[in-house]
Formats: structure tokens, C-alpha cells, sequence
């Protein structure tokens, strides 16, 4: 790194892994969060009484993977090039989810 | 996308910006555009770089943009909404244990008045459920058998250790030596070698003991609270006569036979209201009889026993730890060893990046076995009925270690999430949790300030050092790098 200077054992870590993520895959700030592409998401399943309690991944998590990473049409609004601030009322899910509103593209 | 700054602690050390990063553990060393970034973002509704971007001159942007994806990478930036609180990584379950504390007795030949052992903030039930007395000292039998436990229990581990423990320790030398003896034949059979220690407060450290102890290469720490008057005030025997006199002659002896060839040896002193400097404390003990290192632990306590420390007295102890830093900092810029061991301990934690889910190995890699053969989440919950976590006989109850590890997550601690200090302190001792609040799942929150306090102290003169004479740093190597996961998502490691 240009900017950061790693100094203990672990910083080193962090950006060893970063130049090596530079040579494969590109520019980081398309990669965060890494998004469902990278690893097992079940998406919208809910349990068999429609809850999503048991799960591995709630639902609030899923909802913010899809918002904020992909580019792609998904069943939530995308933060990436149309609705940058809908999810601004939210800063908890878990408490503030009723506050995130439908949106009309 | 909006960001927003993730938790960290920012600090200077000769001019130099530094951050120590919570979620990661990281240290970093800053320049000024990564600094103004963070300025920039710091509000925690977050920021859109876009729109920032173009407030700048054509020929900067391609460098923020750079500064502004390494902070992402380290860790410093994150997007609005994405997860801020640590994420639960529970340790692999059955977790091998790595070190047994044997409680060889519950006996003490000394009464000190502060004792969490046999005064009133006991932990212990002094009989059992059935209203029998237990057993004073630890059989033969069930030493050996705990040596036996231990090694079953460690499969995958390269080496153990076994801590023998009181009590005092060496009421009952005669077991610590079969069990010690069993356990290198035990070991070498296996091919997983044992380590020893023990802690004492030195009153029976004949010629033989010595002898033993320096043979087997223990390391031994003594309970020694300073000069004269601070160790007879408080460490006395049962009549109130102090044990200063009867313990110096044998712990220069100590230190004498084992230099050629022991591991260091540790002087520990309880802090409690009342005593001398610490710095005076540690020169007396160092310079004056020959200590290797010297560890201060403040008096686990109740709030108003007489001898407990209160905010002011923390304050000087504070201010005491930075003197002694002061010195160890210039000693590693000389390249000599210091025996300040809070700092050293402290430091090899921020070298390696540890980033702790529970606050110490206790019902992870460490357990306790009372005399009884007990099992308890370490030496201190031994003996307590309500902690007690299987037998050496029966094993491990794994589903309550299971359930204690769990409740006693980071990310259960609602109150650490916003404590840049969390990954070293991760809520503090159970023990000092249990006597303070009854709760040994409780986080500590009698002593955030101090331990954030300590903590950006460690970190300044940790950075100190490595800008200074980075070859130093070799020192704290000498424990494994924690290793990454595969999978990171923008969350803690």
C-alpha cells in the first residue's frame, strides 16, 4: 500500500492479501461488500413457517447484500446506480427495518 | 454507495499518525491523505465519495481514489448498513486444551488479608454439596490422572503445559513432583512434550524444591508484593507476622541456581490501596533481588473492602505504568530487555494483531481441576459447584463449556461494540466480573476507562519502538500468527 503503512503482524497480513487481490481481481471498492457471488447465500428462502429466525443468513443481511453489491436486476433496489439513499432510514435493520419504504423505478 | 470511518483509535508517537483498527486489530501508520479521508467520513450516516471527489483538484483524485480503496482494505471504510457490530466466530468445538491448573491444595500457610481464595469475595465452596468437607490436597492418583486428561484432551496440539496452583502451591510438593515426573514419561510416550509452572509465595522453597524446579525447567512465579513494608502489610502468616524475612533468602537462591539455565523468573504483585510507587516496587525487585520480570495485577475485589483501589488510586497506578513504559520503550530502542511485563504482554498482543472473541483461555484451551479432580473454567472457578464444567474422570461437560463460551462472545457484549480497545480486552476477567457484578459473563465496565487508557498507552509505545528500531520487534515473535479466514466480508477478523 501507497498510503497506509502496515505496521504489526497483522496490518502486514491485511495487505499482503490486498496487493494479491489487486493482481486478480481489480479495483477494491468494486468488491465491498464481496456480494453473494463469492460465497453461499440462500437468498429468500424462509423456513417452513415463513420465518427467517433459523436461518444461517436473516434476511436483513441478504436484503443489504444484494442492495449494496450487485449491478445486476435483483428483488431489491440497488444501490449502485439507482437508489443510492434507500436504505438512509435504516440504520439498523433489525430495529428500523418498517422504516425502509417500496420503491417505484 | 455512502461510507463511513469504522471503529478505530487514532494516536501519534513522535509526530507520526497512527490507527489502530478495532474490527481487525491492525496498526497503520497514516499519511495526510488518508487522514483527511477519514476526517471526511467520520459521520456515521456516511458520506458519498462521488460528489467529495470532485471538490478536488484533477491531479489529486487518482490519488485519493488510491488512499480511499486501502482504507477500505484495511478496514477503516465500510459501506452504510454493512454489518458494524464483531461478527460471532465461536471457536471449533470440541476445542483441544492446551493447559490443566492443578489446585494441588486449598491450604495456604500464609493469610493474606486480601485473598479472593479464603476471604470474603471466596468463589469456592469450602464444602461440598452433600456438606462433606474437600479434600485439602490433591492425591497422587488424580494428578497423574489429570496429566492423563490433558493429554487426551490436546489432540493436534505440538505441547502442553501444566500449571500447578494452590493454595500454596508447595504444601504439597510431593504430588507436583510424581505428577511432574508422569507427565515427561507420559509426554515423550505420546510425543507431546509438557511444560511446567507454578506460582508460590516462595515460604517453602527448600534446597530439594529448588533443585526439582530448575531441573524440570519451570517457570515460576512468585507472589511478592514488593519491600518489606508493602509485602508484610498485606502477605503475612496466620499470627500477622510478615513473611518478608523468612521468603528473601530463598528466593535469591531460587534465582541464583536457575539463571545458568531456568526460564525467566516473574515476581507478581497485587496492587492494592496503600502501597509504595510502582516503579519503586519494580527496581526493589529487580535490581534489588534479581527478578527476570515483574507483573502488576490489581486486587480482585469487592468495591469497599479497605485495601480495594478506587478511581484516584488508578490513576496513579496509571501514571506509575507510564514511567516504567518510559523505561522499557528506551530500553528496546537500545535493544535490552525490560522487565516490565504488563507492557511486554500487552505489546506482543498489538505485534500479532490478537483479536480476542473471550477475554482469556479460560474454558477454551484452559481449564482448572480442583483436589478433587474437578473441573472448573480455570484455577479461580474451581470448587464452585455452579461452575464446575465435568471431571477428569467423566470429562468435559462440552454442552455447558459450549453455552459459557457462547454467552460470553464479544459479540454478546453489547457494551464492547463501540470500545476501540475490545480486542484485547474483550470484557475483562470472569473472575473479577463474578466478584464485582455476581456474573462472570458480565463485561467488566468498572475499568473501561483505565483499560482503554492502558491500551493506548501500549499502542503508543509499541509504535514508538517500531519507527525507532523495527528489529526489536523479533522479540514478540515467538508465538504463531493468527491466521485469516478464507472468507472475509468486510467484517472483523
Amino acid at each position: 500500500m501507497k498510503h497506509i503503512r502496515a505496521i504489526n503482524q497483522k496490518a502486514r497480513l491485511i495487505e499482503e492479501r490486498y496487493a494479491g487481490a489487486q493482481d486478480s481481481v481489480g479495483p477494491l471498492a468494486e468488491r465491498i461488500p464481496f456480494g453473494c457471488s463469492t460465497q453461499l447465500a440462500p437468498g429468500w428462502e424462509v423456513d417452513s413457517g415463513g420465518g427467517t429466525y433459523g436461518l444461517c443468513t436473516p434476511i436483513e443481511r441478504d436484503l443489504y447484500d444484494c442492495y449494496h453489491s450487485c449491478y445486476w436486476p435483483a428483488q431489491v433496489p440497488d444501490a449502485l446506480t439507482n437508489f443510492a439513499d434507500w436504505s438512509r432510514s435504516c440504520g439498523a435493520p433489525v430495529q428500523d427495518w418498517s422504516s425502509i419504504d417500496l420503491v417505484f423505478p | 454507495m455512502k461510507f463511513h470511518t469504522t471503529l478505530f483509535h487514532r494516536f501519534e508517537s513522535d509526530g507520526v499518525q497512527f490507527a489502530y483498527v478495532t474490527p481487525t486489530a491492525a496498526v497503520v501508520q497514516l499519511d495526510d491523505v488518508t487522514a483527511e479521508i477519514i476526517e471526511n467520513f467520520s459521520d456515521p450516516r456516511g458520506a458519498e465519495p462521488g460528489p467529495w471527489l470532485e471538490t478536488l483538484e484533477a491531479e489529486r483524485q487518482s490519488e485519493v481514489r488510491e488512499a480511499f480503496d486501502e482504507l477500505a482494505a484495511m478496514g477503516m471504510l465500510q459501506p452504510v448498513g454493512a454489518p458494524t457490530a464483531p461478527p460471532v466466530q465461536s471457536p471449533p468445538m470440541p476445542f483441544p486444551l492446551a493447559t490443566l491448573v492443578l489446585n494441588v491444595t486449598n491450604k495456604c500457610n500464609l493469610s493474606c488479608t486480601y485473598c479472593y481464595e479464603y476471604g470474603e469475595d471466596r468463589v469456592s465452596d469450602q464444602k461440598k454439596p452433600d456438606g462433606t468437607p474437600r479434600l485439602p490436597m490433591m492425591t497422587e492418583e488424580t494428578a497423574c490422572k489429570s496429566v492423563d486428561f490433558l493429554l487426551e484432551s490436546s489432540e493436534g496440539r505440538s505441547g502442553v503445559s501444566i500449571t500447578f496452583f494452590g493454595g500454596e502451591t508447595l504444601l504439597n510438593f510431593n504430588t507436583i513432583r510424581v505428577a511432574t515426573e508422569h507427565a515427561v514419561r507420559r509426554g515423550r510416550e505420546v510425543g507431546r512434550p509438557v511444560s511446567f509452572s507454578l506460582t508460590t509465595n516462595a515460604t517453602l522453597l527448600s534446597d530439594e524444591v529448588i533443585d526439582f524446579l530448575v531441573e524440570h525447567k519451570f517457570g515460576i512465579n512468585i507472589s511478592i508484593d514488593g519491600n518489606k513494608g508493602d509485602q508484610d502489610r498485606h502477605r503475612t502468616f496466620s499470627s500477622g507476622r510478615g513473611s518478608y524475612e523468612i521468603i528473601l533468602p530463598r528466593i535469591r537462591k531460587l534465582l541464583e541456581k536457575n539463571r545458568p539455565q531456568g526460564r525467566p523468573i516473574g515476581a507478581r504483585v497485587t496492587l492494592t490501596a496503600g502501597m509504595a510507587p510502582v516503579p519503586e516496587t519494580y527496581h526493589h525487585l529487580i535490581d534489588e533481588i534479581g527478578f527476570d520480570s515483574v507483573g502488576f495485577a490489581p486486587v480482585t475485589s469487592a468495591e469497599d473492602r479497605e485495601y480495594a483501589l478506587d478511581g484516584g488510586h488508578l490513576g496513579t497506578i496509571l501514571r506509575d505504568f507510564e514511567v516504567l513504559s518510559s523505561d522499557y520503550v528506551d530500553a528496546a530502542l537500545a535493544g535490552k530487555r525490560h522487565g516490565f511485563s504488563n507492557l511486554h504482554d500487552l505489546i506482543q498482543e498489538i505485534h500479532l494483531g490478537i483479536n480476542k472473541s473471550h477475554p482469556c483461555g479460560a474454558g477454551l484451551g484452559l481449564l482448572g481441576v480442583s483436589t478433587e479432580g474437578e473441573l472448573g473454567l480455570c484455577h479461580r472457578f474451581v470448587e464452585s459447584g455452579e461452575h464446575s464444567l465435568g471431571t477428569i474422570d467423566d470429562g468435559i461437560d462440552e454442552k455447558k463449556r459450549r453455552e459459557f463460551l457462547d454467552s460470553t462472545h464479544i459479540s454478546n457484549k453489547l457494551a464492547c461494540h463501540k470500545c476501540f480497545a475490545r480486542p484485547h480486552c474483550s470484557g475483562g476477567c470472569y473472575h473479577e466480573a463474578y466478584v464485582r457484578y455476581k456474573d462472570p459473563t458480565a463485561p467488566n465496565l468498572h475499568y473501561c476507562d483505565w483499560i482503554r487508557a492502558w491500551t493506548d498507552l501500549g499502542l503508543r509505545s509499541y509504535a514508538t519502538i517500531a519507527l525507532g528500531n523495527p528489529d526489536f520487534l523479533v522479540n514478540y515473535e515467538s508465538r504463531p500468527v493468527p491466521k485469516l479466514p478464507v472468507v472475509e466480508k468486510n467484517e472483523g477478523i
